[in-house]
C-alpha cells in the first residue's frame, strides 16, 4: 500500500530522516516508536505532502505523494490541533468532513453512535465549540473524525496522549478492531511502547531519522524494545 | 526588566516569518507616519498666523475647537491604534511581579505615535505663543493640560477596548456632542472654550486634567492587574455553541460546504467578523464624494473611486486574506479531500455576494441621481470581474497568520482591521481609476464608465485562467505557507 523509496529529510547540514526502503502492506497495523526527535512527525508530515522530501519519494496505491493529490480521496488523518477547526462545534466538524468525504448527514449521525461510549458525553451536543474543548476532548474529536469517510489509509499521530485511561482503553480497542477488518492501512505513532505493541502487528523503531528496528509484533516485542530503549539510556 | 521584555519583542519581531512584508509595510507606515509629523509640525507653526490673517483671534480659535481636536484624537484611536499585546503567560510563573508586566504593557502604550505625535503640533505652537507675547507660566501650563487629556485619551481606549459599555458610552456622548452643535441646540465648545482658557489664565487648573489623567492610569492600572490571572483577563471568553446546520446550502454541492464553513467563520470570529462591519462603513463612504461635502472630491475620477470602495468593502478586508483566515487549521485543509478550486470557488462566491447585496444596499445613492449609482454599479461590475480575481491572487502571497481566537481575552489583540489592510488595497483602485480618466478625458463620463465595465467583464471571462494561477501558487507556496502559519505570531 505504502512503499517509501530513498526518503530523506534534511534542515541544513540536519538529517532527520533517512529512510531506504520501507514497504507497507494493505491491512497492515503499523506502529512507529521513538524519542523525541526520531523522525515520526516528520514521517508522518511527509506522508501528508505537509512538508517536502529532500530525496526520494513516497507511493501510496501507486500514487506518488508529493506530485499528485490522488491520494486524498483515500487518506485520512489526525496529527495535531492544526487538523481541527475551533469555531465549529464537534457536530458541525464531523458534518463538514463528512461532506467532504461524500457522506451525508444521516451517514455522519450513523457512524458516531457507537462512538457515544468512547465521547463520554463530553463532545456531542453540549453546545460548545471545539476550541471550548479540553485538550483530550478535542483530540478524541480529531481521531474520530480521522476515521470517517471509509478511508484505506488512516494515520494518527500520538493518539494516545493527553487521553485519560479509560479512553485509551477503548482508543485500543477502535484501532485492533479496524485492523483485524484487513482493509485498512492504520499508522500510529506513539512514545508509549505499551499502547503501540497493542494495537500494532508491526512495530518500527525510529532513531535520529533511521529506522534501527523492524518488528512483526509478538510476545517478545514488548521485551525486545524495552531492551533497546534502555540500552539508549545505558549508553547516555 | 524592561530591557528584557524589549529584546522580547524585537525577537518576535523579527523571528516571524511575515518579517519581509512587515517590514515593508512598516517601512510605508514610517513614511505615513513622517506625513503626519510634517502636517502636525505645518500646522503647529502656521496656524496662529492662518487665522490671524482671517481676522479670528487666534488663541480663542483654537480653544474654541480644541474639544473636538480632542475628540477626533480619540475616534482615530478607537479604530488604528493597537492595544498593546504582550505574551503574557509564560511570564506569569517566573519570577517577574504583576507590576512590572502591567507597567511595561501600558508603559508600551505611553510611547505611541498617536500621543507624540501631538507633541509636533503643541511645540511650535507654543512657542508662536511666547513669541507673541503669551505669558511663559500660561502657555506651559495650557500645553500640559492639553497632553495629558491626549493621554486620558489612551487610557480611556485601551480600556474601552475590554470594557464595551466604555466603549458604548464615549460613542454615545461623542455623538450626542457633535449632534447637538450641529442641529445648532447645545454649542458644547462654549463651556470647553473657557476651560480652555482658564488653563492658560489660571496655570493651577492644570492639575485637574493631570488629577484625571492619574486616576484613569490608576484605574486601567489596576484594571490590568486585576485582570492578570489565567481564570480572569487570561481566559478565553466562552459563549454557549449553537449547531447550525445551514441545510439550504446543500444543494450546491462542494461549494455549499465550504460556504457554511465560511459563514461560519464570519460569525463566530470577531476578527472576521469585522468584515462584515467595514462592509457597511464603506457603504456610507460613499456619502462623502458624492454629496459634495468636501471639494477636493468633486473630481470625475473620484466618482469611480468611491463606487469601487463603496461596494467592494468586504470584497476587500476579506479576500486580501484568502487563505489566511483558515492558517489556524491549514494542516487540514491540504491534507483533507479538497480540490483548490472549489475552496478558491466558494471564497470567490462569498465575495461576489458581498459585492451584489453592497450595490443593492447602496440603492439609496439614487438620490443623488441616476449618474451617481452608475458609477456604483460600474464599480461593482470591475469588483466582481477584476478585483476579485486580484485579491485572491495577491491573498496567496500573503503568510501573516490569523489567529482568530486571539481577539477574546483582555491582553489580545483587538485591532480588527488595521493600516495594512487600507494600504494593500492601492493597487486595486488606481487601474481602473486610469482606465475611467482615459474614457472621461477622451470622450465623456459615459465612455469611462463603459471602459470601466468592460474590463470588469473582460476580467470575468479570465476567472478560469486566474484560477488557474492561484491553483498554482497555493501548490508551489503551499510548504513555505504551511512553515509560515505554523509559527502564531
Amino acid at each position: 500500500m505504502i512503499h517509501v523509496e530513498n526518503l530523506t529529510k534534511t534542515y541544513g547540514t540536519t538529517t532527520v530522516l533517512n529512510i531506504p526502503t520501507l514497504e507497507i502492506p494493505k491491512g497492515q497495523s503499523f506502529g512507529l516508536v521513538g524519542n523525541n526527535g526520531a523522525g515520526k512527525t516528520t514521517f508522518f508530515s511527509l506522508l501528508l505532502d505537509l512538508i517536502q522530501p529532500s530525496t526520494g519519494k513516497i507511493t501510496s496505491n501507486g500514487i506518488e505523494i508529493s506530485s499528485s493529490e490522488a491520494w486524498k480521496p483515500f487518506t485520512a488523518s489526525f496529527i495535531d490541533e492544526t487538523f481541527l477547526i475551533g469555531y465549529l462545534t464537534p457536530e458541525e466538524y464531523f458534518y463538514f468532513i463528512g461532506d467532504l468525504r461524500g457522506w451525508n448527514k444521516a451517514d455522519v449521525d450513523t457512524f458516531l453512535s457507537p462512538f457515544a461510549d468512547f465521547f463520554n458525553d463530553e463532545i456531542l451536543n453540549k453546545k460548545k465549540y471545539i476550541r471550548d474543548l479540553s485538550k483530550g476532548n478535542s483530540k478524541k474529536v480529531g481521531v474520530i473524525a480521522a476515521l470517517m469517510g471509509n478511508p484505506e489509509v488512516i494515520i494518527l499521530d500520538e493518539p494516545f496522549a493527553n487521553l485519560d485511561p479509560t479512553t485509551q482503553i477503548r482508543l485500543k480497542k477502535i484501532i485492533k478492531d479496524l485492523a483485524a477488518s484487513k482493509e485498512v492501512t492504520i499508522l500510529v505513532s506513539s512514545h508509549d511502547l505499551q499502547h503501540t505493541v497493542e494495537v500494532s502487528n508491526r512495530i518500527v523503531a525510529l532513531d535520529k531519522g533511521s529506522i534501527v528496528k523492524d518488528l512483526q509484533t509478538n510476545a517478545e516485542t514488548m521485551k525486545e524494545l524495552e531492551a533497546f530503549f534502555s540500552k539508549e539510556t545505558a549508553m547516555l | 526588566m524592561f530591557n528584557h521584555f524589549f529584546t522580547l519583542e524585537w525577537k518576535s519581531f523579527v523571528r516571524s516569518a511575515s518579517f519581509s512584508t512587515n517590514l515593508f509595510l512598516k517601512i510605508v507606515m514610517v513614511l505615513g507616519a513622517l506625513y503626519f509629523i510634517a502636517v502636525f509640525t505645518f500646522l503647529g507653526i502656521g496656524l496662529y498666523y492662518l487665522l490671524e490673517k482671517n481676522n479670528l483671534d487666534p488663541f480663542a480659535t483654537v480653544n474654541r475647537f480644541l474639544l473636538y481636536y480632542v475628540l477626533i484624537d480619540l475616534i482615530i484611536r478607537f479604530f488604528l491604534q493597537k492595544i498593546p499585546v504582550l505574551n503574557i503567560r509564560p511570564l506569569l510563573p517566573l519570577p517577574i511581579s504583576k507590576n512590572t508586566i502591567v507597567g511595561y504593557t501600558l508603559g508600551k502604550t505611553i510611547v505611541s505615535f498617536f500621543n507624540w505625535v501631538h507633541l509636533f503640533f503643541l511645540m511650535p505652537f507654543s512657542f508662536v505663543l511666547l513669541s507673541k507675547g503669551f505669558s511663559t507660566i500660561g502657555v506651559v501650563s495650557w500645553s500640559i493640560g492639553i497632553l495629558a487629556l491626549i493621554l486620558v485619551n489612551n487610557f480611556l481606549n485601551i480600556l474601552s477596548a475590554n470594557k464595551e459599555v466604555l466603549l458604548y458610552g464615549l460613542g454615545f456622548i461623542i455623538l450626542s456632542i457633535s449632534g447637538l452643535q450641529y442641529f445648532q441646540i447645545i454649542d458644547s465648545t462654549l463651556y470647553t472654550t473657557s476651560f480652555f482658557n482658564i488653563l492658560y489664565s489660571s496655570p493651577l487648573s492644570v492639575l485637574l486634567p493631570l488629577l484625571a489623567l492619574v486616576i484613569l492610569s490608576v484605574i486601567t492600572f489596576m484594571f490590568y492587574k486585576r485582570n492578570l490571572s489565567l481564570d480572569a483577563g487570561l481566559s478565553i471568553k466562552q459563549k454557549e455553541a449553537q449547531t447550525e446546520n445551514l441545510t439550504w446550502l446543500n444543494q450546491f454541492g462542494t461549494l455549499g460546504t465550504f460556504l457554511k464553513n465560511d459563514i461560519k467563520l464570519i460569525k463566530r470570529n470577531k476578527r472576521s467578523r469585522s468584515t462584515i462591519f467595514m462592509s457597511v462603513l464603506f457603504i456610507f463612504y460613499g456619502l462623502l464624494f458624492f454629496s459634495g461635502s468636501i471639494e477636493t472630491y468633486e473630481g470625475p475620477l473620484w466618482r469611480i473611486f468611491a463606487g469601487l470602495f463603496v461596494t467592494g468593502g468586504f470584497l476587500f478586508t476579506f479576500g486580501q486574506f484568502v487563505p489566511s483566515w483558515d492558517s489556524a487549521y491549514y494542516p487540514l485543509m491540504m491534507s483533507q479531500n479538497i480540490q483548490y478550486r472549489d475552496y478558491l470557488n466558494s471564497k470567490w462566491w462569498l465575495m461576489v455576494i458581498a459585492t451584489v447585496c453592497s450595490t443593492l444596499l447602496s440603492s439609496f445613492y439614487l438620490y443623488f441621481g441616476w449618474e451617481v449609482y452608475l458609477a456604483i454599479v460600474v464599480g461593482a461590475i470591475y469588483n466582481i470581474g477584476v478585483n476579485a480575481h486580484i485579491v485572491l491572487w495577491a491573498g496567496a502571497y500573503i503568510k501573516t497568520p490569523i489567529d482568530l481566537s486571539k481577539n477574546k481575552n483582555v491582553f489580545g489583540d483587538k485591532q480588527a482591521f488595521n493600516l495594512k489592510s487600507i494600504l494593500l488595497t492601492i493597487p486595486k483602485i488606481l487601474l481602473p481609476m486610469a482606465l475611467y480618466g482615459i474614457g472621461h478625458y477622451l470622450y465623456g463620463p459615459n465612455m469611462g464608465y463603459l471602459i470601466v465595465a468592460l474590463a470588469g467583464v473582460m476580467g470575468y471571462a479570465f476567472k478560469n485562467k486566474v484560477f488557474s494561477i492561484i491553483e498554482n501558487i497555493y501548490k508551489t507556496e503551499k510548504y513555505k505557507t504551511l512553515a509560515a502559519y505554523k509559527q502564531k505570531n
